[in-house]
């Protein structure tokens, strides 16, 4: 396969960025669609030019590292893919493919297409801790959890954190980034204790790192590697209110 | 708790403001249709509701001005939620795609809009009658504003009925994703009932578009006269 790509190429956080455009020539079809840009890269390094910069860790979906919109849309868009996962197969010979970093005010581009999305960690933080009896180790499943409790916990903590979410959506919102990960605590008996204390702190973490606000149109859900789902949005506003309802923390 | 106030302008906080001012305009909406419904009843039902009205001004001011704190706030929280938006993505996109976001999910703030000023055109037409003075001084046999006359007069204009046909089209977009994020905004889109809300969004959007349109389209094609 020969491909034009057109890729954002940023120095570092404050200078100007600027799109430019390589030839990818003998890309293999089954090659993932990082592969296709170490390919790019190596060709770069051979003729001494600066490899174009991009995350990646585990390269088998399930760390979030990875993060790029290719053309328009986060991760490329297949139906619960990580940009890793991505197969050239998808793609059609001659095409043109434009990369560029998620774009959010809480996700300064570093360089090229690694942003920094170190707001995810300070909203983690902001949820404090789960409170857990120390001593003696615990029998197994000594706190019984339903079944359909148990579901619901891990399809919220299935939330990778790769900030597709936070890339889709047109306000750059975090909504369902913390909605998973305030629903994955807040549904199982060992994180409702700090249930109110952790949504309130979390959405006032969320807002001063800047991200817009949730206007439900979908878009997060739908390029969600991971699949989650709007309802803990929901679940995530009725929590907030009862929260405030209750007198805060 | 930092305070309660920091609290309900939070984004959520915006949010639910948006929500349930959104709720009280959608029950006007209906209340309102269903008023004006009547004309179908014939002339003597409408100007007696008319009447009605007029008899009660305490109820009616308060209403008015009930709904005009309501506007107040939905657009004082789409200014500033839309400005928050914009502010989290200073650098745009080279290319976008709408990926899973409907056309009025995307679109609130113009429908929005564009409804704004659609109720400023309805205000001055029927209720100040800024457009056409005379529509307000019709009087019925009973001496009552004549409300029947003043609508079949009102719309026999093709292009104010165009002109409404187009704000109710608009207002329906509003409110077919409107209704269902009201929900979702309010944290009531879950559970067994959850699954019902996008399509009660819809269905109602449908049935007022069909519900307030009937009374021009019933004025054009010589129905009510």
């Amino acid at each position: 396969m020969k491909l034009t790509l057109k890729v954002w190429r940023q120095q570092d956080p404050t200078s100007p960025g600027k799109f430019v455009t390589y030839e990818a020539r003998d890309i293999i079809p089954e090659m993932s669609f990082l592969e296709m840009l170490d390919e790019v890269n190596e060709g770069l390094l051979a003729r001494g030019e600066e490899p174009i910069a991009f995350d990646s860790d585990c390269r088998e979906g399930i760390c979030g590292t990875c993060s790029m919109v290719i053309n328009g849309l986060p991760h490329g868009g297949q139906k619960a893919t990580t940009a890793c996962q991505l197969h050239m197969r998808l793609f059609t010979d001659g095409e043109t493919i434009t990369i560029e970093p998620w774009r959010a005010r809480a996700f300064p581009v570093v360089r090229d297409l690694v942003v920094d999305r170190s707001a995810f960690d300070r909203i983690i933080q902001a949820g404090g801790f789960v409170s857990v009896f120390t001593g003696g180790t615990p029998d197994a499943n000594l706190i019984p959890i339903g079944k359909p409790d148990a579901d619901l916990a891990m399809d919220a903590a299935q939330c990778i954190g790769c900030g597709a979410c936070v890339a889709a959506c047109k306000n750059a919102s975090a909504m369902l980034f913390v909605a998973a990960k305030v629903s994955h605590l807040g549904i199982l008996p060992q994180g409702r204790v700090e249930k109110d204390r952790r949504v309130l702190r979390m959405v006032q973490a969320m807002d001063k790192e800047g991200f817009g606000s949730c206007t439900v149109t979908g878009s997060c859900e739908a390029v969600c590697p991971k699949e989650i789902s709007l309802r803990f949005i929901a679940r995530m506003n009725r929590d907030y209110s009862v929260s405030l309802l209750k007198g805060g923390e | 708790m930092n305070t309660s106030n920091s609290r309900c302008n939070s984004s959520l906080g915006k949010k639910y403001v948006m929500a349930i001012t959104g709720l009280a305009l959608f029950g006007f909406v209906i209340g309102h249709m269903v008023g004006n419904l009547q004309i179908f009843l014939g002339k003597e039902v409408l100007n007696a509701y008319g009447a009605f009205l007029k008899s009660k001004p305490l109820l009616l001011w308060g209403a008015r001005l009930g709904l005009l704190a309501t506007v107040s706030f939905h657009v004082w929280a789409a200014i500033r939620l839309t400005q928050e938006n914009r502010a989290a993505r200073p650098v745009r996109y080279a290319v976008t795609k709408p990926i899973g976001a409907s056309y009025a999910s995307r679109t609130m703030l113009m429908s929005g809009l564009i409804v704004a000023s659609f109720i400023v055109y309805h205000l001055l037409h029927f209720t100040m009658g800024g457009l056409d003075p005379e529509l307000l001084t019709f009087l019925d046999e009973a001496g009552r504003h004549d409300v029947y006359r003043m609508v079949v007069v009102g719309f026999s204009t093709l292009r104010v009925s165009i002109f409404y046909l187009v704000g109710m089209a608009l207002l329906c977009m509003h409110l077919s994703h409107g209704v269902s994020a009201l929900f979702q905004s309010l944290g009531l889109k879950t559970g067994v009932f959850g699954g019902w809300i996008d399509g009660f969004a819809k269905i109602s959007a449908i049935v007022i578009f069909a519900g307030n349109c009937s009374i021009p389209m019933a004025v054009m094609c010589g129905f009510l006269k």
